[in-house]
């Protein structure tokens, strides 16, 4: 339980971080918080050449508000998204459920960024990101791009990264007139991996819905505007297109159920919250 | 930038409970063994080394957070509180501790300095918690022994204490016979 051997670099700048990539490619690891690549070193899952340390860059701390978006450098850590004043009428969603990732203590040094690079597949970050429609910024040492959420995640744990990028910042849409968010997660504790997450946006009456923890990747379906039966029966297709797999926290047939509830639970909730927007 | 070679050792600066500290550490040391081994400071326990159980949590800038999942290059510069911080002299038991010890809030103790740490960062920066900011706080804890309860009575009647509001505390109140005035 001990990280093999590696190269510590310390970037000053984006610059040197990005030159480090360039040199060692899928040898080198970026670290921000490091509290999704210290586990992954601690049980040498990840053994890599050389870390490079982004957090000294005083460019990627601070957040912006782009028109639309607001966006998460690599260095912004998850307690200040959470403590930032009016995340909660900026970005609802994220403000729902920010406080299911992980605790306190791992929130207090995580990044946004690093747990959308780590993509695990029941990660509310990520979740939240697809859900939204929001977009991942990466950088190498000669280009510069930006990848739609539900591009850039494409398995357990891969992403649309290439080795010699990195992310820069990830966008998350900002709210929209009209339109209602809603979170919920069941998990055996809170804060432990969720066995279903679900995030729901409803705008004009459209819902859209996000599930994580169920399949290989947080995956959303765009359901319209059903109601009654209707919705139950997208809801159940949703379910089992997810491919949903036994494990010792959950059956398969557990895990749909939980989408075809805590769908329909999380969809009503954010409609209400639009119709509620609506009125006022 | 700087580059640390992997196998060297290199000398990392900080403050650890007040106190100007410098330890001589390998890159991919965790900030645990850089504090145990490296300073003598066995205070912070090591469970599960991979972020899940708490028993590792230290302070770094004034936020409760897992020294397991910490590489000691890293906190170069950092404020850095351990258990060891906690009471006000050798032998002595900050407030905190005192209403651990009068609650039974411990019974083998693994998960004690962890515990505490999480505690006095939230108490530091609210000074009148709730129950329930209390079970969140520590959630991020496994505790096998004591189920919580007399952890979360210990914490509400140390915050009172130090918000020098005694009202309330019942039986326990008497029966202190330790920590500071």
């Amino acid at each position: 339980m001990k990280p093999a051997p590696f190269d510590y670099i310390r970037a000053e700048s984006l610059d040197e971080a990005l030159a480090a990539l360039k040199q060692y490619g899928s040898d080198a690891r970026i670290m921000a918080g490091g509290q999704s690549l210290l586990p992954m070193l601690n049980m040498r899952l990840a053994k890599p050449a050389v870390v490079v340390d982004v957090m000294r860059i005083a460019a990627l701390a601070s957040p912006a508000v782009e028109k639309g978006s607001l966006v998460a450098p690599a260095g912004m850590r998850q307690a200040a998204m959470l403590a930032r004043p009016g995340l909660a009428a900026e970005v609802p969603l994220l403000s729902l459920a920010l406080p299911w990732v992980g605790h306190v203590q791992t929130r207090a040094r995580g990044t946004l960024c690093g747990s959308v690079a780590h993509a695990d597949p029941s990660a509310e970050i990520p979740l939240c990101l697809v859900a939204l429609k929001g977009s991942v910024r990466l950088r190498s040492a000669k280009r510069k791009r930006s990848v739609a959420a539900e591009d850039f995640f494409v398995g357990m744990m891969l992403t649309d990264k290439a080795d010699d990028e990195m992310i820069e910042a990830i966008a998350f849409p900002t709210i929209r007139p009209g339109t209602g968010y809603a979170f919920a997660e069941v998990g055996r504790r809170h804060g432990d991996f969720a066995i279903a997450a679900c995030a729901a946006v409803v705008e004009q009456g459209r819902m859209r819905l996000a599930v994580g923890g169920v399949g290989d990747r947080p995956l959303a379906r765009d359901l319209g505007a059903l109601d009654g039966s209707a919705l139950d029966d997208a809801l159940n297709a949703f379910a089992w297109e997810l491919g949903a797999g036994d494990d010792v926290h959950a059956t398969a047939r557990f895990r749909r159920d939980l989408v075809r509830k805590l769908g329909r639970q999380v969809l009503e909730q954010a409609a209400e919250r639009a119709n509620r927007r609506d009125a006022a | 930038m700087s580059r640390l070679d992997a196998k060297r050792r290199h000398i990392v600066s900080f403050t650890l409970n007040g106190a100007p500290a410098e330890v001589e550490v390998e890159p991919r040391m965790l900030l645990t063994d850089a504090l145990r081994y490296g300073l003598g400071f066995t205070g912070t326990h090591v469970g599960c080394e991979h972020g899940v159980c708490g028993a590792c949590t230290i302070s770094i800038d004034g936020a409760p957070a897992r020294a397991c999942l910490t590489l000691a290059v890293a906190i170069e510069g950092a404020e850095i509180r351990t258990v060891e911080g906690l009471g006000p002299a050798p032998g002595r038991l900050g407030v905190l501790q005192a209403a651990f010890r009068r609650h039974h809030a411990l019974q083998c103790g693994f998960c004690t300095a962890g515990i505490l740490m999480s505690l006095d960062a939230h108490l530091f920066r609210h000074p009148d918690p709730s129950r329930e900011e209390i079970t969140e706080v520590i959630g991020g804890h496994l505790c096998r022994c004591t189920g919580y309860a007399p952890i979360i009575a210990a914490a509400l009647e140390a915050a009172a204490e130090m918000r020098g509001d005694t009202r309330g505390t019942g039986e326990a109140k008497t029966s202190r016979t330790d920590g500071h005035a």
